[in-house]
């Protein structure tokens, strides 16, 4: 029995939401007569964090605290439309959306302020912790519970803000057929290091580096989060979990999660992330997003390293011992490719 | 089929119910005593998500007859912080962003609980292996490993 390291990589290039115009997402915000934002969405946090992303994306655009905006999702009763949660078109999409409103419900907040301190809005600015004073005059200063309170009873306003974010539909040229499928890309590579056993065909994640490009990483903690267990996701359909292990016979599939296999805690490795930031042009402070694409380089990373191990070349997944080993036999035992 | 009169401790509170023969500990605690902290995952011991300690060892309430813990003590993620505050699991747990949908959460505290409780300062070997019964989609358990060692630790790493 021998144990045979290697090492594969991967790039991708991963379009955010989806493509070829339209994919939209509305947001409404308005403040209540505490001072306080309200952002309504239909969109679902399903964990990753939209909540508060789209939480700092509005308190950023209002200029008030971020701790003076809540957010009201998952419920398309009393939401404005969305068209959902997934590819990674929440940050991008949503986002965009609430600034849009954001930028709106500002606009009536400068007004209403404006109208408190008897000057032109345009010499108004925000600070940033609730309280909105003449450019250079800090003192001539109101707080935005007040400019609310003021709105609603005294000038009779609704400091309220509508967002909608629709991908612009793409061109077809007519004569090559040639359009832009998308209009913001993230970028990743990852490199994984495997252990091959050419006894049993069990493959063990060693290592993984991996660089991510993603636009402005708006809430660093939570990008981390995703990419960690991005990756985890992506180990888990390279060498793990399938309903239909015997596809299209579905004999034998599993029924429980004794049965539908996914890494534990001890089968996990060291994963070295590196984010790069390039700012997305039309992404909301130039967000991109993780989303989906955590996983994505994993499968084809792994794959690569397990030809690179023993020189076997699997393309179905998951790569389980049986297959890893069938292929091995198959060729009349493991080769182990070069390293670099 | 009569029920059976059953009597526990929970969360340090004494209750009495009645429950069908069969029931197990699980349905018992979240339909008749209506802690909803532990939660139904797979309903067969394959998730871990309904652990909970029965006198501070660890168990599956979902594959425990609720009738076994006659004049027992059973602590549930419902018992766990003291009064407002979080305890430092929780707390680690919160820092180290080792939630995301947090559906395994509950039975990663308890599974954690049980460890520190008898282990205050665990390796990381031994904090893989405590929560090994138990699974989590999202996070890909290096945050949840990392929260574990911080908790023992007394540190609230950030």
């Amino acid at each position: 029995m021998t144990r045979h390291r290697g090492r594969g990589m991967a790039s991708i290039n991963y379009p955010i939401g989806m493509n070829l115009g339209g994919d939209p997402s509305q947001a409404l915000v308005h403040s209540n007569p505490s001072g306080k934002f309200t952002v309504a969405l239909s969109s679902i946090d399903l964990g990753q964090g939209m909540k508060s992303v789209t939480r700092q994306i509005c308190a950023e655009t209002l200029g008030v605290p971020v701790e003076d905006v809540y957010v009201d999702t998952a419920d398309s009763d009393t939401g404005p439309h969305c068209m959902g949660s997934f590819a990674s078109r929440g940050t991008h999409r949503v986002g965009n959306a609430v600034m849009a409103a954001a930028r709106e419900a500002r606009g009536v907040m400068m007004e209403a302020a404006a109208e408190e301190l008897e000057v032109n809005a345009a010499d108004l600015e925000t600070d940033g912790r609730g309280n909105i004073h003449v450019k250079g005059a800090p003192h001539r200063s109101i707080s935005t519970k007040d400019v609310a309170i003021a709105a609603q009873f005294k000038q009779g306003k609704t400091i309220s803000g509508r967002g909608i974010f629709l991908v612009p539909l793409s061109d077809v040229d007519p004569e090559t057929g040639e359009m832009s499928p998308a209009t913001c890309y993230a970028h990743a590579c990852l490199v994984a290091e495997v252990e091959v056993d050419d006894e049993t065909g069990e493959v063990a994640m060693v290592r993984m580096d991996s660089a991510y490009e993603l636009g402005r990483a708006l809430n660093p903690r939570l990008v981390e989060q995703q990419l960690v267990g991005g990756a985890w996701m992506g180990v888990s359909h390279a060498l793990y979990e399938t309903p239909e292990p015997y596809y299209p016979d579905p004999a034998h599939g599993p029924r429980d999660f004794v049965e539908y296999l996914m890494p534990g805690p001890g089968d996990i490795c060291a994963h070295d992330i590196a984010v790069l930031e390039r700012p997305a042009p039309d992404g909301p402070f130039g967000a991109k997003g993780p989303g989906e694409m955590c996983a994505n380089p994993v499968l084809p990373a792994v794959a690569n390293a397990i030809f690179n191990a023993v020189g076997v070349r699997i393309d179905d997944l998951p790569i389980t011992p049986e297959k890893v080993l069938r292929a091995i036999k198959a060729q009349g035992g493991a080769r182990p490719q070069a390293r670099h | 089929m009569s029920k059976i009169p059953l009597q526990f401790r929970h969360n340090g509170r004494d209750v009495a119910i009645f429950v069908d023969g069969g029931t197990n500990l699980l349905v018992a605690l979240r339909e008749l005593i209506g802690d909803m902290t532990p939660k139904f995952g797979c309903g067969q011991g394959g998730c871990g998500t309904c652990s909970v300690l029965i006198d501070g060892e660890l168990h599956l309430s979902c594959l425990t007859l609720a009738e076994t813990v006659a004049g027992r003590s059973i602590e549930t993620l419902d018992g766990m912080k003291q009064g407002p505050n979080l305890h430092p699991l929780q707390r680690a747990f919160a820092d180290n962003f080792a939630a995301q949908c947090g559906y395994c959460t509950p039975g990663m505290l308890m599974a954690a609980k049980a460890l520190l409780d008898r282990n205050p300062s665990p390796s990381r070997a031994d904090v893989i292996e405590a929560i090994s019964g138990n699974i989590c989609r999202c996070t890909g358990y290096e945050p949840i490993i990392n929260a574990i060692l911080a908790a023992a630790g007394g540190r609230a790493s950030a």
